[in-house]
């Protein structure tokens, strides 16, 4: 009874664990890889290749022309006889000597070739003075720099006396003294009108005589250059900048004003905003050249770069209202009574509450905003200004280059790619550095 | 027992500071000086305007809209010749700014959505090219790629001399779709519509035919709601949208035909011509903010959660209803209000013409009709006008249908 299954009964026992059998073929590797991703449904299978063959021909198209270039020649026609010696007689083949030739150009438009470590060494100041402002890790005394780079950047850019940035710093110092001194001893609200009233009357009335004598008595400074001779992906730079700097606070400005209670200053700003966007930027331009002498007075006559720069401001200014409004309305009702009941005035709740989570919201649409006025800086070839595009018009235009396109149009958008491309990736990372929702 | 605390506070009447410490008056403090500012300002604006015009002699009207003109408009779609007016000119670059603007917001968003679709694809190679190409097209200057695809248009297409044919039966090139479109460095040749008086009653037609499967439609969805009866829709508005059409088509004898273009000499006739600078400025605006599209059509695909289709899954409807019914209509109050925001940038930016030569409002009152008459005040004034107009109708648009799709929180 006690055996009933003894091992004799039973005709077969394993007593090895058999291996892993290998999955099929079309399980592993690369071949799943491909099924599961390429030719997963007739559908894919399809566009797959049809991709593949866009792909395919499209390369075939350029890689001959890309691999083939010469980068050596002193004109397109030289160009041409080095490619007919090396590759026979019209062959396909870029002709980069062009860029080679014509690349401090396509930099910095005319300025003079002696002066170029000036803007070299104004855009690492830039780099410098932006980098705590970008980055948490930079020690926070480089912002004592960011606040003299501006002066700093204009003076090495355009040249001319020292004084002249000097006084116009100075006009900030004696704001920063009425806040400073004036609180106590006269209350805030004065302080705050004499902040803002004394340092206009001091750059409408006394900073040009002051800079004038100053510079009498001491010429320090650098050789000037015009804004005429500014060009290339410098002025582009400048211009986005500038842009980009003084439109983000006007734009804040102007989403607060559209969120405001006040009547007036509630439909002021939505007029502006409004009126700004309505029209498309290079009618403002063409307004900021042909116009603007109509509406100053008699005789003033300023810097086409300025007015240039004025207008891309105000341009981008209404649009970043719009996308900061779009953060303040997500905002949760609640933030706004919090800030409230702690007993926060109006400016101490937007600074301390409701402004850092509302850009937080909008920081992806403050980004495209200023990629977009980044590449919009290339308009200002329509009012006679030489950015890229313009400079690539002149430089076709010489004996030596005429009739060369995609050269300078690659040139051009792999730099434009570039500069956009990498503030696309930084608006991510600071996305996700500022995310403090648990995941 | 009872205490007030909140007894009145001793009337001691109205003392000036209250205008800037009492906030029952200090909004209104802040808004008069604000309007004083801001009219001191516009005054100081249109003083300096009249000092500046009398300065010049000149005078604001718009009197010149009624001169004539005296310039060519190479691309036209109403009759013009350069002995029309000013405001003509104005009308015919008004009427080629909303021609490139409709072709290109109907194509980008074709473009775009296909774009955006087949970017959330699980296929590697359609999710990389079209990674590269939203990439690539929203990175780089819009002028760049206008002037770019205009060079590729006149610089890479054949003369039209190359469509010739030699004895021994070749060409250098050929049209393309069975022999109806030529592309060549002078434009694009296309079949032109002909027809007479019988021609417009087949489009009345259409178009009847267009509304009647609109009416169809909602009287399905009346007697679905009412009576729970389900009403086929697909196949009546099928044979809706040829059948009416056709019989009307052939029963007129074919009043409708197509003129080709023809190679006669060392151009084209016939048919229509489509300058180059509008296919160029066409397709830029379009595969730019088809970029731009593809990227809110995957923004607002992927902010429907997966939730949402799973629920629909539970009760019981196929993927295709899901889509329909569920997914589809959630996405779309995402998509819709930045999708006409783009649509309006793309209007805004056809003004970019100038870059190639095409004739848009911006060109002809904008441009040659400034420089002819040294209005500059009057013909920017008019030119910003148009643009403003047209961003507030379609932003008004907007807000009524942003209004009727809004979520009703309770």
């Amino acid at each position: 009874m006690a055996d009933m299954h003894s091992e004799a009964d039973l005709a077969f026992v394993r007593e090895t664990m058999l291996a892993q059998k290998e999955p099929p073929i079309a399980e592993q590797g690369a071949l799943k890889w491909l099924r599961e991703n390429l030719f997963s449904s007739w559908l894919n299978a399809i566009l797959t290749v049809l991709s593949l063959l866009l792909v395919y021909w499209v390369l075939a198209h350029t890689l001959p022309w890309l691999l083939r270039g010469v980068w050596d020649a002193g004109s397109l026609a030289e160009c041409r006889e080095i490619r007919d010696a090396r590759y026979g007689d019209g062959v396909d083949a870029a002709c980069f000597a062009v860029i080679t030739d014509r690349w401090q150009q396509l930099l910095f438009g005319f300025y003079p070739r002696e002066l170029y470590w000036r803007p070299i060494l104004a855009l690492l100041c830039f780099f410098a003075a932006i980098a705590p402002v970008l980055f948490a890790r930079v020690p926070r005394q480089m912002l004592g720099f960011t606040v003299a780079a501006p002066f700093l950047i204009f003076l090495l850019l355009w040249g001319g006396t020292i004084w002249g940035p000097l006084t116009v710093a100075l006009g900030f110092v004696i704001g920063w003294a009425c806040i400073a001194f004036l609180t106590k001893p006269l209350g805030r609200l004065v302080a705050t009108i004499a902040a803002v009233l004394l340092p206009i009357i001091f750059w409408l009335f006394l900073a040009g005589p002051l800079a004038r004598e100053l510079g009498n008595i001491l010429p320090i400074g650098l050789e000037p250059v015009g804004s005429k001779d500014f060009g290339g992906f410098m002025l582009s730079f400048v211009i986005g900048v500038a842009g980009i700097i003084l439109s983000l606070p006007l734009g804040i400005l102007l989403a607060l004003g559209r969120q405001s209670d006040l009547f007036l200053i509630n439909k002021v700003s939505v007029g502006f905003i409004e009126l700004i966007r309505g029209v498309p930027l290079i009618v403002w331009l063409f307004t900021a050249s042909l116009l603007l002498n109509y509406f100053l007075p008699p005789g003033t006559n300023f810097d086409i770069m300025l007015r240039v720069i004025i207008m891309v401001t105000l341009f981008s200014a209404a649009y970043i209202a719009e996308v900061v409004r779009g953060g303040l309305a997500a905002l949760p009702k609640g933030q706004y009574e919090a800030a409230d009941a702690l007993g926060l005035d109006y400016w101490q709740s937007m600074r301390l509450i409701i402004l850092p989570q509302a850009l937080k919201i909008a920081i992806p649409g403050i980004v495209s905003t200023f990629i977009g006025l980044f590449k919009d800086t290339t308009l200002v070839v329509f009012i006679g200004l030489l950015d890229p595009i313009g400079l690539s018009n002149s430089i076709r235009a010489t004996t030596d280059w005429n009739g060369i396109y995609w050269e300078l149009f690659l040139f051009i958008g792999i730099m434009f790619w570039i500069f956009c491309f990498s503030m696309s990736r930084y608006s991510m990372y600071l996305e996700r550095k500022l995310t403090r929702e648990h995941r | 027992m009872s205490t007030t605390t909140d007894a009145p506070a001793p009337d001691q009447g109205f003392r000036l500071n209250q205008l800037i410490y009492d906030t029952r008056y200090r909004s209104m403090t802040i808004q008069i000086v604000a309007l004083i500012v801001l009219l001191t300002f516009f005054g100081w604006l249109i003083n300096n305007t009249i000092e500046n015009l009398e300065a010049l002699g000149k005078d604001f009207d718009f009197g010149f809209l009624g001169q004539r003109a005296g310039y060519d408009i190479n691309q036209v779609l109403i009759p013009y010749d350069s002995g029309s007016t000013h405001g003509r000119a104005a009308l015919v670059g008004i009427l080629n700014t909303l021609l490139v603007a409709v072709l290109g917001c109907i194509l980008a968003t074709v473009v775009g959505v296909l774009a955006g679709v087949l970017r959330l694809s699980k296929n590697w190679v359609v999710g990389r090219l079209m990674t590269v190409y939203v990439e690539a097209f929203r990175n780089i200057p819009l002028l760049l790629w206008i002037i770019l695809i205009f060079a590729l248009m006149t610089e890479a297409t054949p003369q039209p001399r190359a469509f010739l044919v030699d004895e021994s039966g070749n060409a250098d090139a050929s049209m393309l779709l069975w022999d109806s479109v030529a592309i060549t460095n002078r434009g694009v040749f296309i079949p032109a519509p002909v027809g007479g008086a019988a021609a417009w009653f087949v489009v009345g037609v259409f178009l009847a035919s267009i509304a009647a499967i609109f009416l169809w439609r909602r009287y399905a969805v009346k007697k679905l709601l009412d009576e729970g009866k389900v009403v086929p829709t697909l196949l009546p508005s099928i044979l809706l949208f040829f059948v009416p059409t056709l019989v009307v088509f052939f029963l007129l004898g074919r009043p409708i035909s197509l003129a080709y273009p023809e190679l006669g000499g060392f151009n084209f006739n016939g048919g229509i011509q489509v300058r180059n600078s509008l296919v160029a400025l066409w397709l830029a605006l379009s595969l730019y903010t088809g970029a731009f599209i593809a990227e809110i059509v995957r923004g607002g695909i992927l902010a429907i959660s997966k939730g949402q289709t799973e629920a629909a899954y539970a009760l019981g409807l196929r993927s295709g209803v899901t889509m329909r019914l569920v997914i589809l209509p959630q996405a779309l109050r995402v998509i819709i209000p930045p999708l006409i925001s783009q649509y309006l940038n793309l209007t805004k930016n056809s003004s970019l013409a100038i870059a190639v030569g095409y004739m848009d409002v911006r060109s002809t009152l904008g441009g040659i009709t400034i420089n002819q008459t040294g209005k500059e005040l009057e013909g920017m004034l008019l030119l910003g006008l148009f643009y403003l107009l047209i961003s507030l109708l379609i932003s008004g648009a907007m807000n009524i249908y942003n209004n009727r799709v809004k979520l009703k929180e309770r």
